[in-house]
């Protein structure tokens, strides 16, 4: 499904991501876990298409496709979306404005009609309940003055609407209380198939625990340093990541 | 030493020959109007040097002065109507002028909305009227030199009256529709009773696109506890040279917005001079400007606090893509008798293009020392993380720039309080930012 090769990736003279390669299959729950400063994050903006980042050397490819020669909007089409780490607040733009224009722009790419208002609207009604999501939060403008906790089921949401086939959820658990976390978990749990791939980045093995990865990465000093089963993040979680740190210094 | 003789520019020589030859058949006196052209003429067109028009040299914008436009027969007047769009699909009482003259054919005068009356100003300068003694409500509007203009060529208009609550708004319809270019100068004048609450839209477009000169003047006198919502649509076709003024003069305890959206003209300037004159009173005056290509797009706002404990509110949004130009220049006055005012100005431009530019120049004027004011001016372009957050989405470039201009200028208009109006100028917007991908 997606495939990074020697992906090599700066901002500002500064080398974030060092030869990073990386497969996740179709179906596959992979975990990206690292200290801070390691580039989870460069990552995953790279993936989606962030223009402020360098491409020095490498590829990305999405079922054969090369993301790297497609515009952020190609990338969605193609069926990448990234659940930020901040979402963004739009003043202005009203949150089911803005629902329907990336759901309409998604099947317009695909060859599709419009959706008609009622269908949005069953739609949309139908994936908030899921999301435990109160309804006066999409009457507002997209993410102003939401809490961290809403603003995350908000990402989760699109998610679900928009039907992606590789899902990036980058630090998704951060802002996240308890209650809150079991519902985005189960949330991103219910749109786990066999069609969809998903990369995992966090801090914690906590999220972990909700969703149960298939893979785990180690990130360090923007490479995957080591790979396994989800006891890696278990291990992790006991000895921090003093080890990756000695083996650099070494 | 010898007398200095002021060198004219072909098109003061034009106004003044237009002047000798229309004075006669204008309607009304003629001496206000010679008054008035003799206090424009004193200074000519007004020019960069001069502080309020820095940003909008007339001089130099105004080559050529094109011909007032005769009235229009009955099946040209019904012609250029038929192919009028502005707030279509807003139930209102039409009140249309066709190159600049009052069509009023097509208003039933048996049939107004109950407490609405309105008196056709040409009768009235010809035979008099006893509200003709009400026009220039703002004594210092008179001296602005596109207002003297207005007063010295004014050749139709109507006035209204209004009391109670009305609710069905009254559209002064202006619609161009010559082929080749003229020059209008309209006046209207609105007195709103106390208590009456009332809508007034005015919408101005060309069925042919030719070169228009319009200098319209609307003046408002609202009384105490009224409360008056003003919404004037710029439509004209591009190559519009479009000058408007607003005088307002305002009540106590009384509600007054009023915005200005610009969608068309070459070049245009709308002047807002109002006057709060009693306690307790709210003005809200905003502006949604989109320019493009070569545009110049003007607003000029003075707002005189005369009374205490008012507020007022001041709200220009300009989206400005190509290599237009956009201008604001807004002054609050707070003399030293209108303590607790509440003034806040902010005009914000957006930059879609690396050629446009935008000039912000707000002003306060304040001798009273228990007064909340406060202006900001700001211009910048759409944010790269907003549009990444859109583009991630799968909006592309052109949609999700759409999208952010859309809710920019939405800060704007989301005061109009009529639904149908609302919906109208998001359109508008909409229709702007469809032919610009």
């Amino acid at each position: 499904m997606l495939e990074i090769k020697n992906l090599v990736v700066q901002i500002e003279d500064k080398r974030i991501l060092n030869g990073l390669n990386l497969t996740v299959n179709k179906g596959e729950v992979a975990a990206i876990m690292g200290p801070n400063g390691s580039g989870k994050s460069t990552l995953s903006y790279v993936i989606a298409g962030k223009e402020d980042y360098e491409v020095l050397d490498g590829e990305i490819l999405l079922d054969g496709q090369n993301l790297l020669e497609m515009e952020p909007d190609q990338r969605a089409a193609a069926g990448v979306f990234l659940a930020f780490q901040y979402p963004l607040e739009i003043p202005g733009v009203g949150s089911m404005t803005f629902l329907k224009a990336a759901m309409n722009a998604q099947r317009k790419s695909r060859g599709e009609g419009e959706l008609s208002t009622p269908d949005f609207i069953k739609q949309v009604n139908a994936a908030a309940a899921k999301l435990e999501m109160n309804k006066d939060m999409l009457k507002r403008a997209l993410n102003v003055g939401f809490s961290g906790g809403e603003k995350k089921r908000m990402e989760i949401l699109q998610m679900a609407l928009l039907q992606p086939s590789f899902c990036i959820l980058d630090e998704t658990d951060s802002g996240l209380d308890i209650d809150a976390l079991r519902i985005v978990s189960e949330g991103v749990n219910a749109l786990r198939s066999p069609d969809r791939a998903f990369l995992v980045i966090t801090h914690y093995q906590r999220l972990l625990n909700h969703i149960v990865p298939d893979t785990v990465h180690v990130m360090h000093g923007g490479r995957i340093v080591r790979s396994g089963g989800k006891e890696l993040a278990l291990e992790l979680e006991a000895n921090g990541y003093a080890d990756y740190r000695e083996s650099e210094a070494a | 030493m010898a007398d200095v003789t002021l060198m004219k520019t072909p098109a003061e020589t034009a106004l003044v020959q237009a002047f000798e030859s229309a004075k006669t058949t204008l309607p009304g006196s003629t001496e206000s109007r010679a008054q008035a052209f003799e206090q424009f003429s004193a200074r000519g067109l007004p020019h960069r040097r001069v502080e309020e028009f820095k940003y909008t040299d007339l001089r130099a914008l105004l080559r050529e002065v094109a011909p007032f436009a005769g009235v229009p027969t009955a099946d040209e007047a019904k012609a250029a109507l038929g192919g009028s769009k502005a707030f279509a699909d807003v139930a209102a009482l039409q009140v249309p002028f066709v190159n600049g003259h009052f069509v009023r054919e097509a208003v039933d005068f048996a049939k107004l909305p109950e407490g609405v009356e309105i008196v056709p100003l040409r009768e009235a300068l010809a035979n008099g009227h006893e509200w003709l003694a009400k026009l220039s409500p703002v004594p210092w509007a008179s001296g602005n030199p596109v207002y003297q203009l207005n007063t010295s060529f004014m050749a139709d208009g109507v006035m209204i009256r209004v009391a109670g609550s009305v609710e069905t708004p009254v559209h002064l319809r202006f619609v161009t529709a010559t082929g080749s270019a003229i020059a209008t100068a309209t006046r209207v004048l609105v007195v709103v009773e106390d208590d009456a609450s009332f809508t007034l839209l005015e919408s101005h477009e060309s069925t042919s696109g030719a070169n228009h000169q319009p200098n319209d003047v609307i003046e408002m006198i609202a009384g105490d506890r009224t409360n008056v919502q003003h919404v004037r649509l710029n439509a004209e076709g591009d190559k519009a040279l479009a000058l408007s003024t607003l005088a307002l003069k305002v009540g106590a305890e009384a509600n007054f917005n009023s915005i200005n959206v610009v969608a068309g003209s070459a070049t245009s300037r709308h002047q807002v001079y109002a006057i709060l004159n009693g306690e307790n009173t709210n003005l809200r005056v905003n502006g949604a400007t989109m320019l493009k290509g070569t545009q110049h797009g003007d607003s000029t706002l003075v707002v005189e606090h005369n009374a205490l404990h008012c507020e007022s509110r001041e709200l220009f949004k300009t989206v400005i893509d190509d290599e237009a130009t956009g201008v604001f220049q807004g002054k609050i006055i707070v003399p030293h008798h209108a303590q607790k005012t509440d003034g806040r100005m902010m005009s914000a431009a957006l930059l879609l293009a690396e050629g446009g530019s935008m000039n912000n120049k707000p002003e306060l004027e304040i001798f009273a020392d228990d007064v909340q004011c406060a202006h900001g001016a700001t211009c910048g372009q759409l944010d790269e993380d907003l549009l990444f957050y859109l583009k991630a989405r799968g909006l592309p470039q052109k949609e999700a720039e759409s999208l952010l201009v859309q809710a920019f200028l939405g800060e704007s208009i989301e005061f109009v309080e009529n639904e149908d109006v609302r919906e109208a100028l998001v359109g508008t917007v909409e229709g702007w930012l469809k032919a610009r991908s």
